[in-house]
């Protein structure tokens, strides 16, 4: 969420000097105002702020969900860092990471500037947004529900991939998928590229709209390759949009829950299990609520502190790119 | 919230209205397709070998992308003796309809949609009202602190719900919304909304100001200056706004999943996702179950695109 932008938007620099305290509608002042935000704010603080708080004060207790909680001090964080299955449960996020943010981000990109500089310009605008429309096809689909359309195929009983296998003459490669230790982080992983892989292409063909076509074709005639075309052209025009990409990609894969519900619970083992899903199993099936509340805590801090890290970074970058 | 949150900033921007070139089609809120070419040369001039290579590599892909939901659709119209003879490739010999049958009556379907509509609807209103009072506060009224309270906002949206969901569950429990589609409704409200302020806010934040001032002029208050020209200028944003917020509450799983335990109060994911694994459940009624789960996002997406598109163009905001 390029919040930085918002920040920037809301706040415009009042033209003509304006009295600060005053609304955009003259002779009106923002203090009468304070009455729309009443049911926002109220609604905000119990169903986020409040259970927020709560949660972070839970991560200090033991909490079978039945007893009041007790209060134990650092004892939960002591534990979720000697924890294994914890730092497993990361380890696999950044195996999301790649999977929902750095495989769909480069291949969008090569995706959005072959059907923006090749395709719509060689073949028509039609054929360009038909490939982008199959492309975003699996991105509308509930997540759990896309992990469920891929799980069929990869069933190790007569499912469709085995079978192919095998009538191929490769019935040796025949696998457990999602069941077998080795393959089950993979499997998933292919998922979360085939849902991720529309959402790039959209929104990188949607900023090149910014681009003129003529400067590819004047760089075409000066003798750039595709490549040089895609390094200095693409990529350069659509920095902004690479950002906000990237960052709400990596947000979205830390929070990964419904393809690991939907198709492992977290196993083999712990092959596949991810931050929330093990907050999960905690709060609802270990009733360790103190617990589940410090790894959900934990994540929450990551999230946060990627946020803030992505903005600064974008923001010192923009700066740059104004410097120069 | 899913990760296609921002995906309606640059929507919203550059949807183009429809033209002659076809994009109606397409199932994309973004109608903007790569349309320019160079005024002087007739199109498609020069094609070499290397782009049709490209054009062939690019068609793969898509095929790639497509095939599971080919692989789908087909294996759900056949018999399960006939998929073990044929395999999961060929069409079915013959069109068979107990396997969706069987599904949709075991997850009574018709209920489960039902569910989903009434909760990702009733989410889309209320989270676009109350997305317009706070960007009006925020973006026309300019309150004090606005930057801090959008940040705030935007909170709801950045942190993953396993943080808020014990709590709201326990809350929940105890003032006995627990289970009921209510709590889903609220929950989803605010959650939704906070993306839509801080939208709003931006898009109020640039709110012709002309405008503003005629209405002054004519001694409209605040409320009827939303009602009367806030409102119907932003009637476009708003639109598209309520058909993401309907979308994203419709794909929702781990708070659904957590407080609707009851099945007559199940949406349609959930209930889809808790049969799997069901022993009742044999290879062609699964794919059958996984088709009846893509079908009304496609429904929805097909019909909204165009909404969409209209809404744009017509409310002429940005």
């Amino acid at each position: 969420m390029a919040v930085t932008l918002a920040a920037r938007r809301t706040a415009p620099r009042r033209p003509g000097g304006r009295a600060d305290g005053m609304s955009a509608i003259s002779g009106v002042r923002s203090s009468g105002f304070w009455f729309y935000l009443i049911p926002g704010l109220l609604l905000f603080t119990f169903i986020i702020l409040i259970p927020l708080v709560w949660n972070v004060y839970l991560s200090f207790t033991d909490w079978r969900g039945i007893r009041p909680p007790e209060f134990i001090g650092l004892e939960n964080w002591i534990e979720l860092f000697g924890d294994a299955k914890f730092w497993a449960s990361f380890r696999n996020s950044l195996a999301m990471i790649v999977a929902m943010v750095i495989v769909p981000t480069l291949l969008g990109l090569v995706l959005a500037a072959l059907l923006f500089d090749v395709i719509g310009r060689k073949f028509g605008g039609r054929v360009a947004s038909f490939l982008r429309a199959t492309y975003y096809l699996p991105q509308i689909l509930p997540v759990a529900i896309a992990a469920i359309v891929i799980g069929w195929i990869l069933r190790p009983e007569n499912g469709a991939l085995n079978t192919v296998l095998d009538a191929v003459g490769l019935g040796a490669l025949q696998h457990n998928w999602l069941g077998s230790p080795d393959t089950a982080l993979v499997s998933i992983m292919v998922v979360m590229v085939w849902v991720q892989i529309g959402y790039p292409v959209v929104i990188f063909m949607a900023a090149l709209q910014r681009v003129d076509p003529e400067l590819y074709e004047a760089a075409e005639l000066d003798g750039a390759g595709w490549f040089q075309r895609f390094r200095y052209i693409t990529v350069s025009a659509i920095r902004p949009e690479i950002f906000v990409v990237t960052l709400t990609c990596t947000i979205a894969a830390l929070k990964v829950f419904g393809p690991i519900y939907a198709l492992t619970g977290g196993g083999p083992g712990s092959a596949t299990i991810v931050p929330s899903y093990y907050s999960y199993i905690q709060f609802f099936q270990s009733q360790q609520v103190g617990y589940g509340a410090t790894i959900s805590t934990a994540l929450t801090i990551v999230v946060i502190v990627v946020a803030i890290g992505f903005i600064r970074l974008q923001v010192r970058s923009e700066r740059a790119e104004g410097e120069r | 919230m899913s990760d296609s949150t921002t995906s309606i900033r640059s929507d919203a921007a550059d949807v183009e209205p429809l033209t002659a070139s076809g994009t109606g089609t397409v199932p994309m809120p973004v109608g903007a397709a790569p349309e320019r070419r160079s005024r002087n040369r007739p199109p498609h001039a020069r094609r070499t070998t290397r782009d049709w290579v490209w054009l062939g590599l690019a068609i793969v892909f898509g095929l790639l992308v497509a095939i599971p939901f080919l692989i789908i659709l087909i294996n759900s119209f056949k018999s399960p003796t006939d998929y073990n003879t044929s395999g999961p490739l060929l069409l079915p010999k013959e069109l068979y309809f107990d396997g969706l049958v069987t599904f949709w009556n075991r997850v009574d379907f018709p209920e489960k949609l039902w569910n989903s509509f009434l909760i990702a609807g009733s989410v889309a209103l209320l989270a676009v009202a109350l997305s317009v009072l706070n960007a009006y506060a925020l973006g026309i009224g300019r309150v004090k602190y606005r930057t801090g309270i959008l940040l705030l906002f935007l909170l709801a949206d950045l942190i993953p719900q396993e943080a808020l969901l014990y709590p709201l569950y326990y809350m929940f429990k105890a003032v006995g919304l627990y289970d009921t589609q209510l709590a889903i409704i609220i929950i989803f409200t605010v959650i939704q909304a906070a993306f839509g302020t801080y939208l709003l806010s931006s898009v109020f934040g640039t709110f012709p100001r002309e405008v503003l001032e005629a209405a002054a002029l004519d001694g409209a208050g605040r409320f009827r200056t939303l009602v009367r020209v806030v409102l119907p200028i932003s009637k476009g944003t708003l639109s598209v706004l309520l058909i993401f917020f309907f979308i994203w509450t419709w794909n929702e799983f781990l708070i659904p999943l957590t407080f609707l335990v009851s099945n007559e109060n199940q949406t349609v994911p959930v209930a889809i996702t808790l049969l799997q694994g069901d022993r009742l459940m044999d290879v062609t009624t699964t794919s059958a179950s996984a088709l009846l789960g893509v079908i009304p996002t496609l429904v929805f997406f097909l019909i909204f695109q165009r909404t969409l598109t209209r809404g744009i163009t017509a409310g002429a905001v940005k």
